[in-house]
């Protein structure tokens, strides 16, 4: 037996969620773009092309305390839908370049845009509107202690003041979705890593955000259990949700063949669709 | 805004962190109490100050041979001076009070007691009672008109009595005003300690909080409510600790000057009507103080 559910997306549109096939299974959009190697992209979508979701335009962040920059004029767009792989080594802005995205911090120069929102002039009380397309993890989870596996996801969706039927029908999809199915009422510290940032994933992605954003998400997690979270966040990307995953793991990278934009000392050296971790410098 | 959400984390928050809340609403109950105290100190300074401003005389009492003399102030000396006061503007009445009626006056004001024996009426003064129309500068002239006159004794303001007893009320007023300051500084940084213990055991949440997009009203009121719970609370502990003072102690200490209607009783109602001014004070203050925290120190 197949059931539907309609989830409405931040587009306003609906997007439709096949549920009960036993596997968790979604309608898959694998967005169609244009892929070349080695490309360097520019900013702005032409007629007829897939939107541009984020957008950098010559971002520099210079923190107080430091004298070199740790973004140093990035330039970069992603497209709807797109699956990014930001890696280099550490202290390479990786992280800074996700923060700047949440407006965790604002850029020293430059201009950030997140669907239509102007990032960093974003005044303080739109904030939330802009966290609230967006869907983050981290590589230590975040997860509530004192709160079950379902509790866990449902507070991304209390905070924002959704109501509450919305969001007993909601959690068991999207748990379901990344296969802890059954589980919803598990205490964090009862689950494997694997399991918890499961838990992590299906909060940042409960509330259908356009962009998930993804800190070393595999940084604390083993080989295998590694490349069952990149199988999810692959199936969440198959939804239409661009997502991008700052890592330094190699094999993930090169075993998905996806875009890579590497950062080195805050400058991006390296900007292709279909790279490798280590080859092309 | 969801009401069940924030009551469950200001549940939380109050609960994970009991000692500390408990040093908080003590610290906040006392600092109110005290405040009440100084305005229960206002209130009868005032009351006292109006039920005297129409009684307050002043007294001009006459020399021994004039007052021995006299007994009616018919002789000259005494309706001169009588004359002199009655025609001043100033002044609204003069009666004169002779020996003897001084005497039956002392005798009733001290009945029972061994000064009443020994007391004679010769040897108290005959007085000009005067009552001024102007409060402000009737009483000095009413001196200066009368020092050094012939026939005068001495000049009693009874302002100058009940003075003492308004410097008394001030004193008492000015002191829990003091402490309730003292404490208040105490209660405050309390409370603003107690926000920052609070929102940082509540880091993870907040943090996801922040994350996920909830805005500033879901972050911050479970700590505001918590410090507003406070204030109340507090508050209502400093008026039942009001209550309980008038009954256990200010009522015994107040209980012969206020018989004699020196000073108007503290009743029950300017206890309760105080207390329940110190409810918005103390709320206002510890929501004051929170939001105040919560914007210099957390990031929320
Ligand atoms: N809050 C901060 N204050 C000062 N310097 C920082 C801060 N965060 C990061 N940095 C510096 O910025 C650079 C980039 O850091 P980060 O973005 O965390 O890199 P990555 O995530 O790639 O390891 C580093 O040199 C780091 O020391
Ligand atoms: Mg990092």
């Amino acid at each position: 037996m197949v059931a539907m559910a309609t989830v409405a997306t931040h587009e306003g549109s609906s997007l439709p969620l096949t549920l009960g096939d036993g596997r968790g299974g979604i309608r898959e959009r694998s967005p169609r773009r244009a892929e070349g190697a080695g490309r360097t992209r520019v900013a702005g979508a032409a007629p007829g092309t897939v939107p541009t979701v984020i957008r950098l335009e010559r971002v520099t962040k210079m923190y107080k305390t430091s004298t070199r920059p740790a973004l140093d004029r990035v330039s970069v767009s992603v497209d709807k839908g797109e699956f990014v792989f930001l890696i280099g080594p550490s202290g390479s802005g990786k992280s800074t370049f996700l923060r700047l995205l949440l407006r965790e911090d604002v850029p020293t120069r430059g201009r950030i845009t997140v669907a239509d929102l102007d990032v960093a002039k974003l005044p303080r009380r739109r904030v939330p509107r802009l966290r609230q397309r967006i869907g983050v993890v981290f590589q230590d989870f975040r997860l509530l202690p004192n709160r079950t596996v379902g509790g866990n996801v449902a507070f991304a969706l209390e905070v924002i003041g959704k109501p509450q039927a919305t969001i007993a029908r909601v959690v068991p999809e999207v748990l379901e979705l990344v296969g802890l199915e059954g589980k919803a009422d598990r205490m964090p510290h009862e689950l494997s890593g694997g399991e918890q940032q499961r838990v992590a994933i299906a909060r940042a992605f409960v509330n259908r955000p356009l962009v998930l954003l993804a800190d070393e998400p595999t940084g604390n997690l083993d080989p295998d259990t590694s490349q069952d979270i990149m199988l999810l966040l692959e199936r969440i990307n198959r939804t239409g949700t661009t997502v991008v995953m700052a890592t330094h793991d190699h094999s993930i990278v090169d075993s998905m063949r996806r875009r890579v934009v590497e950062l080195d000392l805050g400058q991006v050296v390296r900007d292709e669709s279909r790279g490798v971790y280590g080859v092309g410098r | 805004m969801r009401s069940d959400f924030v009551r469950r984390e200001v549940a939380t928050g109050l609960r994970r962190n009991v000692t500390m809340t408990v040093a908080m609403v003590l610290t906040t109950a006392i600092s109110l109490a005290l405040l009440g105290t100084g305005m229960l100190a206002v209130r009868t300074i005032d009351s006292t100050e109006s039920l005297y401003a129409d009684r307050l005389e002043i007294q001009v009492a006459l020399t021994q041979d004039v007052s021995a003399a006299d007994q009616d102030c018919s002789q000259p000396i005494c309706s001169g001076l009588k004359k002199t006061l009655e025609n001043s503007p100033l002044v609204e009445s003069v009666t004169f009070e002779s020996q003897q009626e001084a005497y039956t006056r002392f005798q009733q004001l001290f009945a029972g007691q061994s000064i009443a024996d020994v007391a004679r009426p010769q040897s108290l003064p005959a007085t000009l009672r005067v009552k001024l129309a102007d409060q402000q500068t009737g009483a000095d002239a009413v001196r200066q008109a009368m020092n050094g006159q012939v026939g005068v004794r001495t000049i009693i303001d009874q302002r100058d009595v009940v003075g003492k007893l308004f410097d008394f009320l001030g004193g008492v007023r000015n002191v829990t005003f003091a402490l309730a300051l003292v404490q208040a500084v105490a209660a405050l940084l309390l409370i603003s300690n107690t926000v920052q213990v609070s929102a940082y055991t509540r880091r993870v949440e907040v943090g996801v909080m922040r994350l996920v997009g909830a805005t500033r009203w879901y972050t911050q009121l479970p700590f505001l409510i918590e410090a507003v719970l406070t204030g109340v609370v507090g508050a209502v502990l400093a008026g039942v600790g009001l209550v309980v003072a008038k009954f256990a102690f200010i009522d015994d200490l107040l209980a012969g000057i206020a018989q004699n209607g020196v000073i108007p009783p503290i009743t029950i109602y300017d206890v309760l009507e105080t207390s329940i001014w110190l409810l918005p004070i103390g709320a206002a203050i510890a929501g004051v103080t929170g939001y105040v925290t919560l914007r210099l120190y957390v990031k929320v």
